[in-house]
């Protein structure tokens, strides 16, 4: 049972309520960091890391931190691991840290990560926030792969740097741009929105086949 | 000196902060559905961006040089309080004022444009005046973003438009196609 | 669901509202202040080698390198320039003999700011490589003043005497004239000007030909002392 509702916990932040597809949580680092597919990874880590870090942090104290100031003591806790991961990057990965550049530093103002350490870390105990962390990270990383894949692949032809296409693929130049970033994330919410919708009409038919089967 | 025109375009049209750095989205999707809102909005932005320049510039040059490491938590914390502070005194000192944009400025503090641009400006090696001049940039840049998508939300409420891309979809849409034509800025300066 | 509920629902003093934001200051600055002397070493050491890798590659056959900064109307050596100072990197070769320098310049491109180094001779007063540091040019288009080897090649011989002029593509005949990408027009005229500019900044700082500050041996102990 302790088992299940962690697991559940974890996966609620990949698909159902997915920070970016859902909540639409996490823009900017979402957008502008998405023009290839290994920023868009070396993003989520470091997101992760943060968010992991911060939840356990603020779920083991919950009860040592005063109300009144815990946005202060969030905010403190959120900075410091955000500091960490700006420098071990930059230490370790110099490239990746030159792309990534300004927006490192402002994962501080991701909505996502304050928010769960306000919606759920502070409340739940530790083992429970740390799965709701690492779920909700998982997400993002998801949903930062995917923009970042959709929009290398069309707009330089290659994943990971690696080319796809022969030469004669005319790369789709705009997608790479600041205006591909919207575009992709529209078309893709515009597909979830979709998704829902069928599955609503689904559940619908179902529901009125299982009436009608009932009356016959 | 002689670069602060450069700078003022640049951040103003060429690396508009939320069309090509995606900075600020969450008001801008979140707010931008009523013209007056928005212009309101964008004002107050542009004030809290002029007073995080201001307190960016002090921290630089006094108390970071000591300290690099600390210059995330010391830009959160300061310019969060700097905030809170000036809030406080226009509601004292004039509430036709705190009535216009008041309500916007703790909302604003936590906005990653704000943020953005204490970093950004940081790491351009920006001088007093010029961070002044890339903050006004910036805010009116800002403003005229908002203002533009308001304008096109209001228009697009009155079409019919498929219900199924109504809502942030649509927007983002709109505001790739914003971004496309903010495009057209580029060159602006290097072309002479 | 602990006893300490009832507390912390209770109004708590300002002390302890001060000291738990203390506490969790002194934390947290033990811990930045932890990360960032352990990296620090890694990041200092990143950098330098990678401006050694550029000023090597823009200034061909040098081996050794030191930054100049020009102080009342001198240039001299220094180890570490003052922050905000303009600054130049002299090459030396094996022996120890002065080949050229590298030079840092930043503009307005068509995005954004272009910084880029070159390496220039001042006895034939020749550019003799440029690298591009830092751009946000358009990917595809503008990106070839780094991506297009035919570009970065027109910089290998390249007269700074009277200017620097970029032309049309294949127009190119006399020693100063850069042949300009199709396409990236504004992006080369603006490496070209950032080049001049940067010379014309220089021009009246550098010493005369021959004069060039000797090289100070580095604390690793090179074999070709200078003469």
């Amino acid at each position: 049972m302790k088992k299940n509702e962690s697991y559940e916990e974890f996966l609620k932040g990949i698909w159902r309520d997915n920070p970016v597809f859902a909540q639409v949580l996490g823009m900017c680092p979402m957008l502008a960091v998405t023009n290839s597919a290994v920023n868009a990874i070396a993003m989520g880590m470091a997101t992760m890391f943060v968010l992991v870090g911060s939840s356990f942090l603020v779920s083991t104290f919950r009860n040592v931190i005063p109300k009144q100031v815990r946005i202060s003591c969030f905010i403190i806790i959120i900075a410091t691991f955000v500091t960490i991961a700006d420098y071990t990057l930059l230490a370790l990965v110099p490239g990746v840290h030159k792309e990534l550049g300004a927006f490192i530093p402002l994962i501080v103002a991701n909505c996502l990560i304050l928010g769960r350490q306000e919606a759920f870390a502070s409340r739940y105990p530790t083992k429970l926030a740390v799965m709701d962390a690492l779920g909700m990270a998982c997400g993002f990383l998801v949903a930062l792969f995917s923009l970042g894949a959709v929009r290398e692949i069309l707009g330089d032809g290659a994943l990971f740097g690696v080319k796809l296409f022969g030469d004669s693929f005319e790369p789709w130049v705009i997608m790479i741009l600041p205006p591909g970033g919207f575009l992709t994330l529209g078309v893709i919410l515009l597909f979830f929105n979709w998704f829902k919708y069928k599955k609503d009409e689904f559940l619908d038919d179902v529901a009125r086949a299982e009436r009608s089967g009932a009356d016959g | 000196m002689d670069n602060l025109p450069w700078i003022f375009v640049s951040a103003l049209l060429v690396n508009n902060f939320v069309l090509t750095y995606f900075l600020g989205l969450c008001p801008f999707l979140g707010v931008s559905n009523s013209l007056e809102t928005s212009f309101r909005l964008g004002l107050a932005t542009t004030f809290v961006m002029l007073v995080t320049a201001i307190c960016a510039w002090i921290l630089n040059t006094y108390v970071l040089v000591y300290a690099p490491y600390l210059r995330l938590i010391c830009f959160i914390v300061v310019i969060a309080s700097t905030v809170q502070f000036i809030e406080m005194l226009i509601k004292k000192l004039s509430p036709a004022l705190f009535r216009a944009m008041g309500i916007f400025l703790p909302l604003i503090t936590t906005n990653c444009a704000i943020l953005g641009l204490a970093i950004f400006a940081t790491n351009r090696g920006y001088g007093f005046w010029e961070g002044i001049v890339y903050a006004l940039g910036a805010g009116i840049g800002f403003t005229l973003a908002l203002v533009l998508l308001a304008g096109l939300r209001e228009e697009s409420e009155l079409s019919d438009v498929p219900a199924l891309i109504k809502g942030t979809a649509m927007n983002l849409i709109i505001a790739g196609v914003l971004s496309m034509a903010f495009m057209g800025f580029a060159g602006l300066f290097s072309s002479t | 669901m602990s006893p300490d509920t009832s507390k912390l629902n209770a109004q708590p003093s300002a002390l302890r509202l001060v000291l738990t934001l203390a506490v969790a200051g002194l934390i947290s600055g033990v811990a930045i202040i932890g990360i960032y002397e352990s990296t620090l070493p890694t990041i200092t050491a990143n950098k330098a080698r990678e401006l050694r890798e550029a000023v090597f590659k823009v200034l061909p056959g040098v081996t050794r390198m030191q930054a100049l900064v020009s102080r009342d109307g001198d240039l001299v050596v220094v180890s570490e320039p003052d922050k905000d100072e303009p600054v130049v990197y002299g090459g030396y070769d094996d022996t120890g003999d002065f080949v050229g320098y590298a030079m840092p310049g930043a503009g307005p491109g068509f995005q954004d700011t272009i910084a880029l180094l070159y390496g220039y001779k001042p006895e034939e007063g020749l550019v003799v490589g440029m690298e591009i540091l830092e751009s946000r040019e358009t990917p595809g288009l503008g990106d070839k003043i780094f991506k297009d080897e035919e570009f970065v090649a027109e910089f290998d011989a390249l007269s700074v005497r009277p200017e620097i002029v970029s032309v049309k593509k294949g127009a190119g005949t006399a020693p100063n004239e850069v042949d300009s990408i199709t396409g990236a027009t504004i992006s080369s005229k603006a490496v070209v000007r950032i080049i001049n500019e940067t010379h014309a900044a220089w021009a009246e700082r550098l010493p005369p030909a021959g004069k060039e500050p000797a090289i100070v041996e580095p604390e690793t102990g090179g074999t070709g002392a200078g003469p």
